[in-house]
């Protein structure tokens, strides 16, 4: 396997594949007269193209916009404010991603909370908040459950260890996304023009190949499942290109090792176990029906948003576009905040400091370098 | 003896003669240091070095050392990046009431086994006993003293096409030490790369004439050291992706949990800068130690303007490299 990662990174093979990249791009702007445009739909992707020089190397050849696939970024201010909120009660332990901590609140972040004496916990797993609760049999132990189908397997997964061992008090703030309702509104309200969709492997996995046929069935446009090495993502560029060039709109599946057409059964069966269909509100474009997961009613006790009434007030206005940025409306360089007032040391807004914010990977990796 | 730490082995009576006696003393040996407050020295007249550096770790027992080694290793590393050849060492504990004393016999003794390598003696030491909660365990303050025996300074004047060199593999003790700390929910094989890096940096200043800078990347990683070191000398220093050592396991370690190998600390590695034409022989130096077998030449000085450090990527692509914003956290997916 590792060998395989290092081939993927090897300049004789990937060298000859941007060139390939490179030309099939051409041919697709002699035939339409303008560069082709692709979504990652996946954070994890965004920082992939850009951190391995992919993005920039293709800077003339393809438009590579930004999605809404980043789970912090998308979370709404007024969820980010409640999970704050939270975390400022007494007698709780709140355990969460590495991601949130700098996600600036309306009047702190996570990080701010726990200098101030709260007890905020980065777990790497999420399974380790579980321990965490029995150890602490006096505390109320929640665990802030954003992500999409990637994380949302595991959520269940801390449902069900919550109650076979009883616990308490333990619970999670859920406040998770689905992929296709997103996908669906960006195209339906037609606000950016695509050629196709470079989509995430590891959420593929759990959805599988065939949870992405509505795109060409219905909306006419195709997608490419890559994984997210350098050679994995100019491949998947390449078939994009070629679906585009032949208009043979159809879903590739880039990444066969691991995606299959129907995915993780077992996964999926989990999911729909422990929880059910709600409206989610996604920054920067509203609240879109059945477009979460929340906590199944039978298993309430484990709903921290259930078992805790927080207020956190109106959230504060700023000039940040992040909700343009994730919607792929704009550049994270077209904001005026941007790398100012706008920086991972000082944000403004959670895309510049999630490990997959558009605007922290530009900031990382795509400034200019002279 | 006691089996731990007690206030009263702070408080200057009778448990802490005790203590300095048979932990202290007993590992670093003494002349007649141990009978004033201050130790008499000679020093040969020279230009010398002096450097300090405190140690916090946690867990203070990890894959390939221990709080102790690393006291000692990472204060001579100080002195001899700086081209200085390290002689003696002090040392203050502060140390935690409860603390298990054959922990601290352990982690002693591993200081006088790295001074002994290293060739330095630990002159002078002090030890402060703070109550149960108010400290981590232990933690030791250094001050390390070297001299300037050939007169060979790293002379800090660059040139473009100087070579950029680094002693080996990187990130290994930042991602040990995570792992030893349990958090990763997975064992790694990985051992901190702790070690003292005198002999065979002192060496490469013997044997080549113009150094122009030597430092070791340990908190921040080798991006952040060269980040200052492009800053303060205004330097474009360009790194080729693919030539930096990067063992597997850390590598795979770091896609997992979403670090960056370049902003993971080390503890027994060097960076060198040299001119051009004598990077064939400082690698041939460095490729004879043990601590320098991964050795790799992984980039250049292409300017001596702009501070600034770029990486080229395995695809020609060049991105910039800047100091880390705040901690490195683990993320979602």
């Amino acid at each position: 396997m590792q060998e395989l990662l290092k081939q993927s990174s090897n300049p004789e093979i990937l060298k000859p594949l941007l060139q390939a990249v490179k030309e099939k791009a051409a041919e697709f702007i002699s035939l339409y007269g303008r560069k082709p445009a692709f979504m990652e739909v996946c954070g994890s992707h965004t920082m992939a193209l850009a951190k391995s020089g992919v993005k920039q190397a293709l800077r003339e050849d393809v438009s590579l916009i930004s999605g809404p696939g980043c789970p912090v970024c998308v979370t709404d201010q007024h969820s980010i404010d409640s999970m704050i909120a939270l975390a400022e009660g007494d007698g709780r332990i709140i355990c969460t991603f590495g991601d949130m901590m700098k996600v600036p609140g309306s009047r702190q972040s996570l990080m701010d909370a726990k200098i101030n004496g709260k007890d905020i916990r980065v777990v790497y797993s999420p399974v380790d908040s579980i321990r965490i609760a029995e150890e602490n049999p006096g505390k109320e132990v929640i665990f802030l459950g954003i992500g999409f189908e990637t994380t949302i397997p595991i959520l269940a997964i801390l449902v069900e260890e919550a109650y076979k061992k009883g616990l308490g008090n333990f619970s999670i703030w859920m406040t998770t996304k689905l992929v296709e309702p997103i996908l669906r509104h960006l195209l339906n309200c037609g606000d950016v023009m695509l050629d196709g969709f470079l989509l995430p492997g590891h959420v593929s996995i759990v959805l599988g190949e065939e949870a992405y046929s509505f795109l060409p069935e219905e909306y006419n446009i195709g997608g490419v499942i890559s994984g997210f090495e350098p050679a994995e993502l100019l491949s998947g560029i390449y078939k994009l290109l070629d679906i585009a060039i032949t208009k043979d709109t159809r879903i590739i599946n880039d990444h066969p090792s691991v995606v299959t057409k129907s995915g993780n059964v077992v996964a999926k069966q989990l999911m729909e176990k422990y929880f059910s269909l709600c409206d989610e509100a996604w920054r920067g474009i509203g609240s879109i029906p059945s477009s979460g997961l929340s906590i199944r009613r039978e298993f309430d006790q484990f709903d921290a948003k259930k078992k805790f009434k927080v207020d956190p007030g109106e959230p504060k206005k700023t000039k940040c576009r992040c909700g343009e940025v994730i919607r792929g409306l704009i550049n994270p360089t077209d904001c005026v905040l941007f790398g100012k007032a706008c920086n991972p040391m000082k944000p403004v807004g959670p895309c510049m400091v999630s490990a997959e914010g558009s605007c922290a990977a530009y900031y990382q990796y795509m400034r200019e370098c002279n | 003896m006691e089996k731990r730490i007690s206030l009263a082995h702070g408080d200057g009576g009778e448990l802490s003669h005790r203590l300095i006696k048979s932990v202290f003393v007993e590992a670093f040996g003494h002349n007649n240091e141990a009978m004033f407050d201050a130790s008499a020295l000679t020093i040969p007249v020279r230009d010398i070095a002096v450097t300090t550096d405190s140690f916090v770790i946690k867990p203070v027992f990890f894959p390939g050392g221990s709080i102790g080694k690393l006291a000692v290793a990472g204060t001579v590393n100080d002195l001899a990046v700086s081209g200085a050849k390290p002689l003696y060492l002090t040392c203050g504990f502060v140390i935690e009431e409860g603390f298990e004393i054959s922990d601290l016999r352990a982690i002693v003794s591993d200081m006088a086994k790295e001074a002994k390598k290293t060739g330095v003696t630990i002159i002078a030491g002090d030890t402060k006993v703070v109550e149960r909660g108010s400290a981590d365990g232990v933690y030791i303050n250094t001050t390390g003293i070297g001299i300037y025996e050939n007169g060979r300074k790293p002379s800090l004047q660059f040139t473009e096409g100087d070579a950029v060199i680094i002693s080996g593999t990187i990130g290994d003790h930042g991602i040990a030490v995570l792992a030893e700390r349990g958090e990763l929910g997975i064992s790694v094989p990985i051992d901190s790369d702790c070690a003292s890096l005198n002999t065979m940096l002192l060496k490469v200043c013997e044997e080549i004439d113009d150094v122009r800078i030597m430092r070791d990347p340990t908190r921040g990683g080798l991006a952040t050291t060269l980040v200052e070191i492009a800053e303060d000398f205004s330097l474009t220093i360009v790194l080729n992706e693919s030539s930096i050592p990067v063992r597997e396991e850390v590598h795979g370690m770091c896609e997992l949990i979403g670090f960056d190998p370049l902003y993971i600390a080390n503890e027994g590695k060097a960076i060198l800068i040299v001119p051009n034409e004598h990077k064939d022989k400082v690698m041939e130096i460095l490729l004879q130690f043990p601590e320098g077998k991964d050795a790799a030449v992984i980039g250049e000085v292409t300017g001596t303007e702009k501070g600034q450090l770029l990486l080229e990527t395995p695809l020609g692509s060049k991105r910039l490299l800047t100091r880390l914003a705040g901690m490195m956290l683990p993320r979602i997916c």
